[in-house]
């Protein structure tokens, strides 16, 4: 039983390295523990404050700038992205009304062209239809003299030949009255 | 025979770690019952919980702190 | 106890052994400046949180590595429980917090290392945070609100009978906090490392070895939740204790 004499270098432990009572308990050791916690809490508390805790805070900071910054840019993109879209609508729009301008004014060339063209052969149609016409009037004129002249003679021959005597006069007036009625 | 005693009062001691098991458990119990009910306010309510379970298992530990003394210390 | 180490059967158990605190170098008596195992992993601890929360975040990049958004995360979680928990006017104490926070998280953890030391299983260590943040917040009470600070103890939505028997059991247990404080965080650490090395002290004995080492694995998992459970418990309690003495109103 050799406890404190030989091996033991303190009254908490026993000549065979194990515990007397609890460790915790040792008042000796109590001095050296609370100086080397002081010492590690101080050299932690001071690379903390000093160093990690403002660049951390810092980073945070300027990641939240960062996104902030990144929202705006985006939001500004997208009000010039709508921007783009209104105007190339608006191109749009221009570009369909003048080409239907364009429809509309060829379609309008065209169409006093043909009437300028429908005009013309109405008007020579008209002409060649009025010639026509008066040849055919000349024609039945003269197919009507020839006939007045026909029963003129004809009817004088007759008379003639029926053993009558008519004058042309009266022939005439006969036949114009037959041929009218 | 002292130490006998001590044994045995060691051994009591440790009836208290028994007892703030029920007591954690109880906290614990409470929580998820009323974390159920309400899902949205559970979030808000864990730092109540650990520390209530925090509480609860200190008495236990005093007790366990008990016994050891009374193992290794008398 | 030296009877108990000659027994030389299987069964011997040392659960507080791990708590010795030995030289590093040599042999002597360990008086206030050796350096011990406690100092090699506080020492440790330091510099894992140095590698993480300087070195980690050195790049300062906007888009962040793992380590920088782990830097950050603790420090949001930090940032976002001293906000909480004890208003805007609190955030002036954000360093000390994080620092204790920090602090407790990486000792619980290099704790977990298999032979290694943890420094939060000592009273010592726990009692001079938990004391400090009772004398500190203490302090921040009376010069912030002055005599007013007195308020917390003095409920005065409570009927006048009842105040002055409030009053005694709002002191006590003012000035209990300390000892909860520091005892739960050393008390849940010492715990779970004893009923470890008893857990594993049982795969002496081949017929309970399986069940042994799947209880170690399980009380190892339990106590990787521990440790991060109680950094945030500590922290949260401080918060909360500065909160009190910053509004001290009831």
């Amino acid at each position: 039983m050799a406890t404190e004499t030989t091996g033991a270098v303190s009254s908490c432990v026993d000549s065979y390295g194990s515990a007397i009572g609890m460790p915790q308990l040792c008042f000796e050791w109590f001095p050296n523990q609370i100086f080397w916690l002081v010492l590690t809490l101080v050299v932690i508390f001071l690379v903390l404050s000093r160093i990690a805790l403002p660049r951390i805070a810092s980073v945070l900071a300027e990641r939240q700038g960062t996104i902030t910054n990144d929202i705006a840019a985006a939001e500004n993109l997208k009000a010039k992205a709508l921007e783009a879209e209104d105007a190339y609508n608006k191109a749009l729009a221009d570009a369909r009304a003048e080409a239907q301008n364009i429809v509309a004014s060829a379609k309008a060339e065209i169409q006093a062209d043909l009437n300028v063209a429908i005009a013309k052969a109405d008007s020579e149609i008209a002409a060649k239809t009025s010639e026509s016409e008066a040849a055919i009037a000349e024609i039945r004129a003269g197919a009507l003299a020839s006939v007045e002249e026909v029963a003129k003679d004809t009817a004088a021959e007759l008379v003639s030949a029926l053993g009558g005597k008519a004058s042309a006069k009266d022939v005439g007036a006969a036949v114009a009255a037959r041929l009218k009625g | 025979m002292e130490g006998d005693l001590a044994h045995i009062g060691a051994g009591l001691a440790a009836i208290g770690s028994g007892a703030a098991a029920i007591g954690v458990g109880n906290v614990a119990g409470n929580f998820l019952a009323g974390a159920l009910r309400n899902p949205s306010a559970a979030a808000s309510q864990t730092a109540t919980l650990f520390i209530g379970i925090a509480f609860a298992e200190a008495l236990g530990i005093f007790a366990f702190l008990v016994a050891l003394l009374l193992m290794f210390a008398v | 106890m030296a009877d108990k180490a000659a027994e030389g059967s299987s069964l011997v158990f040392h659960p507080m052994d791990q708590f010795i605190i030995k030289p590093l170098f040599g042999d002597g008596p360990i008086g206030m400046f050796t350096v011990t195992n406690m100092t090699l992993w506080l020492g440790l601890a330091v510099l894992c949180i140095f590698g993480l929360m300087v070195l980690g975040t050195s790049r300062r990049a906007v888009i962040p590595s793992r380590a920088q958004s782990i830097a950050e995360m603790a420090y949001g979680f930090v940032y976002k429980m001293v906000e909480d928990v004890t208003g805007k006017d609190g955030l002036k104490y954000f360093p000390y917090i994080f620092t204790l926070f920090i602090f407790i998280l990486f000792s619980n953890f290099l704790a977990l290392i298999p032979m290694s030391f943890s420094p939060t299983s000592h009273i010592a260590v726990t009692a001079i945070l938990g004391f400090g943040v009772f004398f500190v917040v203490t302090a921040i009470g009376f010069i912030k609100n002055g005599v007013g600070f007195l308020g917390l103890f003095w409920v005065s939505s409570a009927p006048l009978a009842l105040r002055p028997v409030l009053a005694l059991i709002e002191i006590i247990s003012y000035f209990v906090r300390p000892v909860s404080h520091s005892i739960r965080l050393a008390g849940n650490v010492m715990a779970g490392h004893a009923v470890l090395k008893v857990f594993a002290g049982f795969a002496a004995l081949t017929a309970v070895a399986p069940l042994s080492i799947l209880g170690v694995v399980a009380i190892y998992g339990l106590e990787v939740l521990v440790s991060a459970i109680q950094a945030y418990v500590f922290t949260i309690l401080t918060c909360v204790y500065l909160k009190d003495a910053l509004h001290p109103s009831h």
